[in-house]
């Protein structure tokens, strides 16, 4: 807990970026996607029909890309800057905090960043009318956890990165492809037949899959369990190797 | 009652096939200076880290406050004040922030953290820059908010690893001179230096280490008069006429030929030089001096203390 308070007072600070990108990133996907793109989609013409205008359908996934991309971005710098550029992991270690600590307070610090990016969004979606009061609070709950699938596994990815190079490495051949492929803009069953099984092995999809049918009150394409379970599997995994990767790195 | 503080026989530190410290075996009193002194890559900061429970010990014992680091890390962490040789301190947080949050990792209430800021903002000399980042510091700041740092816990024990080092003089001074005052509080201190002036004035008691061993021990006046002698006179030569140390026989007790200069180990200079005017060397310049740990080192290791 008192390692979540140092990220907390760090984050008082530099509030006021990450602020504004919270609040502008899904005002301008919205606009752009749902509405601009949206309005050509809704003509329909094509040979697949969603039920839902695209606005609708498509805003639920966006949300639990960007608990993602929070996700991500948070388990990668501060756990480098810990490690390597000002090393507050090893300060930190000097007194009665162990590594274990900061591994727990890691990820509470980032489960409360990851919730605020879903109120954020939540709230933005609300007001472009893509859903309604009613089922608002529903769909927090499986994006913050989609959002935790990848801290998991980023934050043991960081732990043991010695290079800057492979930090924007994540996100150039990790996130933005699960951004495109994992069912946000389209259904995966429009992908090639053998690309859909890679989707079901991202906890993106998953993320997804539950955000969107807690938003539409629709049904989920595999039992709501199997979603949360491996996501619950991408977050517990990671978060266990990652505890050892600190222990091992930091502890010589 | 005299209990050591810190106690360590055979303690051997590795890092792989690397032997870091090499069996040693010292004691540390509650309320003295301890010292490590040596050049770097000695093994001085892999001992303080040990007795920090920071980092596991290979082999032999260690015990800190009676406590074994392996088992009780958290509980002799809590009783220590550290100060690592680079500073280590949050950049992404101000001056009170940085004696806040470590306040906090030991678990302090916030209102006793906060009156213990203030004290060590003063102690510091760092009062007016409260709320500012710690960044643009100056050296002697960062190592003064550092050192204030260690003491937010009341520690029983402080860790100084080379606390000194980078620091222009008027900066050296002005932190020997609140180390100084720490231990006439009572706090004991155990601190690593390369600088032998430094352990001169600050330590009761070292230790001389050299490639992971302990090769001396001694309070500094004990070991200039065990391993040098009262005064020094050093001789410098013009390039290439250095004589041949036939030509300084006799002159003193022990001679030193240095790359740079000629050391003569005497217990009476004033002697010494007159025996030097009988002879027809050509001496560019004379120095007399009284024999630091420099000497000593020199005599141990068969080198300077140069990293």
């Amino acid at each position: 807990m008192l390692v979540v308070e140092r990220h907390a007072r760090v984050y008082r600070r530099t509030w006021r970026g990450s602020v504004i990108s919270t609040f502008a990133n899904p005002i301008l996907y919205l606009l752009a996607m749902g509405l601009g793109l949206g309005s050509l989609v809704d003509q329909g013409g094509g040979s697949v029909q969603l039920d839902h205008d695209y606005l609708t359908w498509l805003a639920p996934g966006l949300l639990a890309a960007a608990t993602m991309m929070t996700a991500t971005g948070e388990s990668l710098y501060p756990v480098m800057a810990g490690m390597k550029w000002n090393k507050y992991y090893s300060d930190a270690l000097s007194t009665p905090v162990s590594t274990h600590d900061l591994v727990v307070g890691h990820f509470g610090w980032l489960t409360l960043r990851v919730l605020f990016t879903a109120v954020v969004f939540s709230g933005v979606m609300v007001t472009f009318g893509s859903i309604g009061f009613s089922r608002v609070l529903l769909v927090i709950p499986p994006s913050v956890l989609a959002g935790l699938a990848f801290a998991g596994p980023v934050t043991a990815y960081a732990a043991r990165l010695e290079k800057e190079t492979g930090l924007s490495a994540v996100f150039r051949f990790v996130i933005t492809p699960l951004f495109l492929f994992s069912g946000i803009f389209f259904p995966i069953e429009q992908l090639p037949d053998w690309m859909e099984p890679i989707a079901y092995a991202t906890p993106l999809w998953h993320g997804v899959e539950l955000t969107r049918a807690s938003a539409l009150g629709i049904e989920t394409a595999l039992h709501p369990a199997v979603h949360i379970a491996v996501m619950v599997a991408f977050l517990a995994v990671g978060a266990a190797i990652a505890n050892r990767l600190f222990h091992k790195r930091l502890v010589v | 009652m005299t209990e050591p503080l810190v106690c360590a026989s055979n303690l051997t530190k590795h890092f792989g096939d690397f032997v870091a410290v090499d069996s040693v075996d010292f004691s540390v009193k509650p309320g003295e200076v301890f010292g490590f002194l040596g050049p770097n890559g000695a093994g001085k900061s892999s001992t303080m880290k040990m007795i920090g429970a920071v980092s596991p010990v290979t082999d032999g014992a260690l015990t800190v406050f009676g406590l074994d680091p392996d088992q009780d890390g958290p509980a002799i962490r809590g009783r220590l004040g550290v100060v690592p040789q680079d500073n280590l301190l949050d950049t992404e947080l101000t001056v009170f922030e940085n004696l806040f949050i470590y306040g906090r990792y030991f678990d302090l209430p916030k209102p006793v953290i906060r009156d213990r800021i203030d004290e060590l903002l003063d102690f510091a000399q760092l009062g007016e820059r409260r709320n500012d980042l710690v960044e643009p510091l100056s050296g002697g700041m960062k190592r003064r908010l550092t050192i204030a740092r260690a003491l937010i816990n009341q520690p029983d024990l402080m860790l100084l690893d080379e606390p000194t080092t980078g620091l222009d003089p008027q900066a050296r001074h002005a932190l020997w001179d609140r180390l100084y005052r720490l231990k006439q509080q009572g706090v004991t201190l155990i601190i690593t230096t390369h600088y032998m002036d430094e352990a001169e004035q600050l330590c009761d008691r070292l230790v001389v280490m050299d490639k992971g061993k302990i090769v001396a021990e001694g309070s500094p006046q004990e070991l200039i008069e065990r391993y040098a002698t009262r005064e020094v006179v050093e001789l410098r030569f013009p390039i290439g006429e250095t004589p041949g140390e036939d030509k300084l026989d006799g002159l003193a007790k022990r001679i030193e030929a240095l790359p740079d200069r000629t050391l003569l180990y005497t217990d009476n200079a004033e002697q010494s030089l007159l025996d030097l005017n009988e002879r027809p060397l050509p001496i560019e310049s004379t120095i007399v001096r009284r024999a630091t740990l420099e000497d000593v080192f020199l005599r141990l290791t068969g080198r300077t203390l140069v990293d």
